[in-house]
């Protein structure tokens, strides 16, 4: 369903991405783990576009959507992303937060799109939130309306950028169960996490990037009980 | 000291009626300066380098020039570029539109970059296409935060609006100084247009305190 072909991404002279060919099936659930500044990020943010790929490819779907062809926004439509600090639009409440995209993008009826909205808010646990401005949330309660934001727009992939890192401990949880609900629904995600538990129990696969290169791309179990590489096993002796 | 206020109080309504016409001009004059400063801060944003450096060369030569400079060349230099002689509201209002616009738009600019750059990912993420992201994400985030700055601006065209006596407006400022002529006492009813001028100064200021604070009421 993703196809990465040989990524490459520089920012001026400094290689970040140096080669990156992987695939991910539908409703797999991809853990991407590894150092600071390994690349991470960027990879997700490549698939996307938030960042323009210097050189390979990315397929989703069937479409290549590096091709300068494709256009850049109905790629996104289909891809949603969660970021680290969350970035919920602090002059619109909940709802309006979650009933934008679908209605201004996607040009569903109100009725529609509120229906939807409404049925996320109960999924991520926030029916009782629909009214109140984003300043008022936990940051627990902010990244789970930004999920259910992302979800609106009915993606065929889930991208999460390091999603509980800017979490309060007690709040780390509440967003990790709808992550996993997530999983278990069948969709597809691309997790970017230092929560190493989370990759175990709920990654079908886990990615470790290092220094620009995919050096690990195993199954949880394996990966955490044999790596391979000797950057990993580094890695996990100060992760665990 | 030689000093009569009673002398112009039969004068006062006529200088009055001087406050109409300096809110007419400032109020328009604001208006259509508030929508060039969007236009031309955009400009300044845009990927599109002729656009920026076009915007800055606006800017640079209107903030670099005497504003009366601005209104004579419009008023007096009508006949010469575009063959006939405007009138002295339209090229007040025009001056002070295209002079204020070049402040917003500095002002605007500011505003658009002090939004957290999240914002615009975040819009980007959910493919929102570029304008409406302006129009819906960040023009109402950036004009929220430079509203007193705005409102500064505001007020300064307010007070700068008197030199408009000088072609001949019959602003608050212009009819003070008729009726100083008149009487041959010229510091009572410039005192008066004075209190005038402090007076509306102060009205806008309050009034945007007060929507500040029911803006902020908001977050
Ligand atoms: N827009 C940019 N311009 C220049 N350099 C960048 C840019 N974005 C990222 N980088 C650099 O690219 C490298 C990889 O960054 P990236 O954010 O992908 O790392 P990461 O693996 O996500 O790290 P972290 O765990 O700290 O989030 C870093 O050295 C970073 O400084
Ligand atoms: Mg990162």
């Amino acid at each position: 369903m993703i196809k990465v072909k040989d990524l490459h991404k520089s920012f001026g002279k400094l290689e970040v991405l140096k080669g990156i060919s992987a695939s991910i099936r539908e409703g797999e659930v991809v853990a991407v783990i590894g150092p600071s500044g390994s690349g991470k990020s960027t990879f997700l943010r490549c698939l996307n576009l938030l960042e323009q790929p210097c050189a390979g490819e990315i397929n989703i779907n069937g479409t290549d959507i590096t091709d300068k062809k494709t256009n850049i926004s109905k790629v996104r439509e289909n891809v949603g992303m969660v970021f680290q600090h969350f970035h919920l639009f602090p002059h619109m409440t909940v709802l309006q937060n979650i009933l934008y995209a679908p209605q201004k993008v996607k040009r569903l009826t109100k009725e529609e799109a509120e229906e939807k909205a409404y049925a996320l808010l109960v999924k991520v646990g926030l029916s009782d939130k629909a009214d109140d401005y984003p300043g008022r949330l936990s940051g627990g309660q902010k990244q789970r309306v930004a999920i259910a934001r992302a979800l609106a727009m009915e993606p065929a992939v889930m991208l999460f950028d390091e999603p509980t890192s800017a979490l309060d401990p007690e709040m780390v949880k509440e967003v990790l169960e709808v992550m996993k609900s997530l999983a278990h629904s069948g969709m597809t995600m691309i997790i970017v996490t230092h929560e190493m538990g989370f990759a175990r129990e709920a990654a079908d696969r886990v990615m470790f990037l290092d220094g620009g290169i995919l050096m690990e791309d195993a199954s949880p179990n394996e990966f955490f009980a044999h790596p391979k590489s000797k950057r990993a096993r580094e890695f996990l002796e100060k992760m665990l | 000291m030689n000093l009569d206020f009673t002398a112009i109080v039969p004068s006062m309504p006529y200088i009055l009626q001087g406050i109409k016409v300096t809110l007419q001009i400032v109020l328009v004059a604001g208006m259509l300066g508030f929508f060039l400063g969007i236009l031309l801060s955009l400009f300044k944003i845009s990927r599109l380098k002729p656009l920026g450096w076009f915007a800055d060369l606006y800017t640079s030569i209107f903030r670099g020039t005497p504003l009366i400079l601005q209104l004579m060349l419009i008023y007096y230099g009508s006949p010469q570029i575009i063959g006939y002689q405007i009138e002295p509201y339209t090229a007040a209002v025009l001056s002070f539109a295209l002079n204020s616009g070049a402040y917003i738009s500095e002002i605007i600019r500011a505003g658009i970059l002090a939004v957290d750059k999240g914002q615009q990912e975040a819009a980007m993420a959910l493919g929102v296409p570029y304008p409406r992201m302006m129009r819906d994400i960040i023009m109402p985030q950036a004009l929220k935060n430079i509203l007193p700055a705005l409102m500064n601006e505001f007020i300064t065209l307010t007070k700068e609006s008197a030199i408009v006596s000088m072609i001949a407006v019959s602003d608050v400022m212009r009819r003070a100084y008729i009726v100083g002529g008149d009487k041959y006492r010229f510091f009572e009813p410039l005192i008066f247009a004075g209190l005038i001028y402090y007076c509306l100064v102060m009205a806008l200021t309050l009034i945007g305190k007060a929507i500040e604070r029911r803006m902020r009421q908001s977050d």
